[in-house]
């Protein structure tokens, strides 16, 4: 039983993170329709930066805020260099692009930075929490896993349902051209939200980083848990998008721990496979949304 | 007033759009009538810049429309309600409406504009915070001529509005329509099948067919005319 | 004649014209390059057998993509699949070669059949992304069993004794052309069928071919088993080729490396796969030279490969979507000719490539803006 708390709180954990990850495609795909494949090598990418700068002596919390600006740049410019463009054509190209940009990131990453494997400083504890006389499985960074996440994904609602900046990206993302009408410079909206994508992308890598074998790989597997997070949760909602992480964190914590390790990416294709026979939509589907 | 001289489009081999030229006055109510394809909604989606045209000129009280971006053809006072409402079904009524006045509006002048056009079609104060998606048909004709009108256009392009309404929902909007074109001098362009309904609302009245302008006259007249009435408009 | 032998025959009816079209062509070539892989080193030779394995499997992903219009992350796995297999066969078995790899086929083109029935649900980045999935979720499986799969070593193959005074580097070489031809000549065949027909409609818009009588899920699935299975044979064959296969072969990467080598010879076409085949063999040597140049290190190699498929990925798509065999297809059509100016080619082009969905999908961007 007590293995079952360990995992529990292991997937929480690991499930904010693949919430963190299914929010920035879940911003990305409701502006543009597009699943931005190169999410997680971003993440990694901006993760490698932090990691450059902490070893020349930068404060953490430095590299931190920087690394989630140069998140949101990245984002915005692929988006107004390598998606603008391919607007109005195939819903096959764009994917393809932001696969190649999947690999020049990793590419990138391994060129600059070498194949040698190292460690990301944890910016908290990792040693579990002490709750009178146990240990649990969950550690002071755990802990602020879960309130970053959270924290990212109230911003995003605050800006979506209360700012009038988040009304126009609404409007942009569910009718770009009945916004065009009324007004609104769609384009600029589009590039801001993949730029906050690209925040909660590098949120998500700096938060991976220290309890992972840190290479140019590493973001992979997050990339496939998020999507398979931002299905079940509907590509649609942010809400969605913290549901369907910790869905999936739970699951694939309970099959690495009940089945072995190493048999995680199994499980999640499992999950992902039963989400997408069962439910396609995700749980918090529209049921006015738009049909492409 | 707007003045359209020489407009031509074409999609690939289909020319929509052939040498179009016409003018719209300011507080009147321009129709413009033909048969399904004749071109009309491309004239108007060409006037609010979704489409490119191959030639031509639009100017608007002095601005050339043409070759801007649809959003800053929208930021001159141009507002078209397309084909098909384009009602935001996932806002609610009153988000549908407050978008159309982020770009022109203060914030403290917002909500009372809000009210004003819910004074204007008191059917969508219940509605106000619920959901586009649960209004009928003619309440989404209503939204979205609010959300044109919030937005005090100088120039007011309507698609077909009357599609898919009761006749009786149509004659009340439609005469609204003709007291706000009148009191505050907005140029109407009003496309429409339905003949009937448009000509007696109207000022003048354009037709097309086959993408050309065919006849341009008065709508008075045109709606005497039997014989040119039975040949274009079926009626 | 009894029932099955009829059902027999009838299945071995393939259409008679293509067929008397194609064979020709892959015998000429056929003794074209048998000549060739006699004079070349044994290296050249290595690698000509490596692109023609490569081109089995691209020619599987072009037939799914370009033409059926499904995209596929995980070739990858599904090569690793039919190594596995041919691994495991020549470790435990004392068969014949030729059946081992056909076993090899028949297993990934029943993984195919397995990840094909659900995926004929998905459209475009939801079907990506479930097999990028799979392509992750596959290595997984031989790291956990690694006694099975031999660990980090891998497994090794045995190579088939070859006959005559052929060395076993020129053997292994014909091996994988002859595989190669043969794929070719039996996809070119059912791309020129009804099957490639369906395939083609459910490509350009699933409602009018159902409406059409072509049942969707029947036929997007046998897109997917046949091209797994392709990738299959490719991987099998290279796995015989380089003796050895271990996870290490068959990274998500390699996937990616597929789409992007499928892209840029010509998505949809057969042919086309041939450039695909020599960017795959030879774009890592060159980039070798290249990051030698910039003094990368050993690690540097392969990252800059890795960079500039990304690179043609990207640029292919922003510019040149319909890849090398496109591009030449376009200028044969285009070509100055005595009398009348150029004409556009019909829609069901007479060769035995297929028009690609990009070109397709570029002429009914018109037909969406008439709409207006």
């Amino acid at each position: 039983m007590s293995l079952f708390f360990d995992y529990t709180l292991d997937g929480i954990a690991n499930g904010m993170v693949y919430a963190a990850l299914a929010l920035a495609l879940v911003l990305i795909y409701r502006a543009t329709r597009i699943i931005n494949f190169a999410q997680g090598a971003a993440g990694m990418l901006t993760t490698f930066i932090a990691f450059s700068l902490l070893s020349r002596g930068l404060g953490y919390w430095w590299a931190f805020v920087l690394v989630l600006v140069i998140g949101f740049a990245i984002g915005a410019v692929t988006e107004r260099l390598l998606i603008r463009p391919l607007h109005g054509k195939s819903e096959l190209n764009p994917v393809i692009v932001t696969i190649g940009l999947l690999v020049v990131f990793e590419g990138l990453a391994g060129t600059i930075y070498g194949n040698a494997s190292r460690g990301f400083p944890a910016a908290f504890s990792q040693r579990g929490l002490r709750v009178g006389s146990t240990t649990l499985a969950f550690s002071h960074f755990d802990v602020f896993i879960l309130i970053a996440v959270l924290a990212l994904m109230a911003a995003t609602l605050v800006l979506f349902r209360y700012t009038a900046l988040g009304l126009r990206m609404r409007a942009s993302a569910f009718h770009r051209e009945i916004a065009q009408l009324l007004g609104v410079r769609v384009g600029i909206l589009l590039t801001l939200g993949w730029g906050l994508a690209g925040i909660a992308g590098s949120l998500a890598g700096l938060l991976v980083a220290p309890t992972s074998a840190f290479g140019p790989y590493y973001m992979d597997l997050i990339l496939v848990y998020g999507f398979t997070a931002a299905v079940i949760g509907g590509l649609e909602s942010p809400v969605g998008a913290l549901v369907g992480g910790l869905i999936s964190g739970l699951v694939i914590s309970y099959v690495g721990g009940y089945f072995g390790s190493g048999l995680e990416p199994i499980g999640a294709l499992v999950l992902l496979l039963v989400a997408l026979m069962a439910r396609p939509e995700g749980i918090f589907a529209r049921p006015a949304a738009r049909r492409v | 007033m707007l003045e359209v001289r020489d407009l031509s489009v074409s999609f690939g081999a289909v020319q929509a759009l052939r040498s179009v030229s016409f003018d719209a006055e300011a507080g009147a109510v321009t129709a413009v009538l033909g048969a399904n394809g004749a071109g009309k909604t491309t004239l108007l989606r060409t006037l609010s810049g979704l489409v490119k045209p191959l030639k031509g000129s639009v100017r608007f009280e002095g601005d050339a429309l043409l070759g801007r971006r649809v959003e800053s053809i929208a930021r001159l006072g141009v507002a078209h309600v397309p084909e098909g409402r384009g009602v935001i079904e996932e806002l609610t009524v009153e988000e549908n409406l407050r978008l159309a006045t982020l770009w022109c509006l203060h914030k403290r002048e917002r909500q009372d504009a809000i009210a004003e056009i819910l004074e204007l079609f008191p059917r969508l104060q219940p509605f106000r915070r619920r959901h586009a998606s649960m209004l009928s048909g003619g309440e989404r004709q209503m939204l979205v001529l609010g959300r044109a009108l919030i937005s005090r256009p100088r120039l007011l392009l309507l698609d077909e509005p009357s599609l898919g309404l009761a006749p009786l929902v149509t004659a009340s909007l439609m005469a609204l329509l003709r007291e706000q074109t009148e009191t505050k001098g907005i140029t109407v362009v009003l496309v429409e099948q339905n003949a009937r309904s448009a000509l007696s609302v109207s000022h003048r009245a354009v037709i097309l067919n086959l993408g050309q302008v065919v006849v341009s006259d008065d709508a008075a007249t045109l709606a005497a005319d039997d014989a040119l009435r039975h040949h274009y408009l079926g009626f | 004649m009894t029932v099955h032998a009829q059902t027999a025959l009838r299945w071995l009816r393939l259409p008679r014209q293509p067929l008397l079209r194609h064979l020709p062509v892959a015998l000429v070539a056929g003794v074209v390059l048998y000549e060739v892989t006699l004079h070349l080193s044994s290296y050249d030779d290595y690698q000509v057998g490596e692109i023609a394995s490569y081109v089995v499997a691209l020619a599987g992903l072009s037939l799914l993509t370009g033409v059926n219009g499904q995209i596929s992350l995980g070739h990858g796995a599904f090569m690793a699949v039919g190594a596995y297999t041919m691994g495991l066969l020549m470790n435990h078995t004392a068969g014949n070669f030729v059946l081992e790899l056909v076993a090899a086929t028949g297993v990934a083109a029943a993984a195919g059949l397995v990840i094909g029935l659900p995926a004929t649900r998905l459209k475009g980045p939801y079907l990506a992304g479930m097999t990028l999935l799979f392509a992750l979720a596959v290595p997984s499986i031989a790291d956990k069993w690694p006694n099975t799969f031999g660990g980090d070593q891998g497994l090794t193959t045995t190579v088939p004794t070859a006959p005559g005074s052929l060395t076993a580097e020129q053997w292994l070489t014909q091996i994988q052309i002859l595989g190669a031809l043969i794929v070719m000549v039996l996809l070119a065949n059912l791309l020129w069928s009804r099957y490639g027909r369906g395939f083609r409609a459910v490509r350009d818009d699933e409602i009018a071919a159902a409406l059409a009588g072509i049942h969707l899920v029947r036929t997007k699935t046998m897109a997917f088993t046949i091209s797994a299975g392709c990738a299959g044979l490719g991987g099998a064959l290279l796995a015989l080729s380089t003796g050895v296969v271990n996870t290490g072969e068959f990274p998500l990467t390699l996937s990616i490396q597929l789409l992007a080598a499928m892209v840029l010879g010509g998505t949809g076409t057969l042919i086309g796969m041939v450039w695909g085949g020599i960017l795959l063999v030879y774009l890592p040597q060159w980039s070798t030279s290249l990051s030698n140049g910039f003094n990368l290190g050993s690690g540097g190699n392969a990252y800059l490969a890795t960079i500039i498929f990304g690179v043609v990925l990207i640029v292919a798509m922003l510019a040149a979507p319909n890849g090398i065999q496109g591009g030449l297809r376009w200028l044969w059509a285009h070509r100055p000719r005595p009398g009348a100016g150029s004409r556009q080619p019909p829609d069901e082009v007479s060769t035995d490539d297929e028009s690609n969905a990009t070109e397709r999908i570029r002429r009914s961007d018109a037909k969406t803006t008439v709409e207006a």
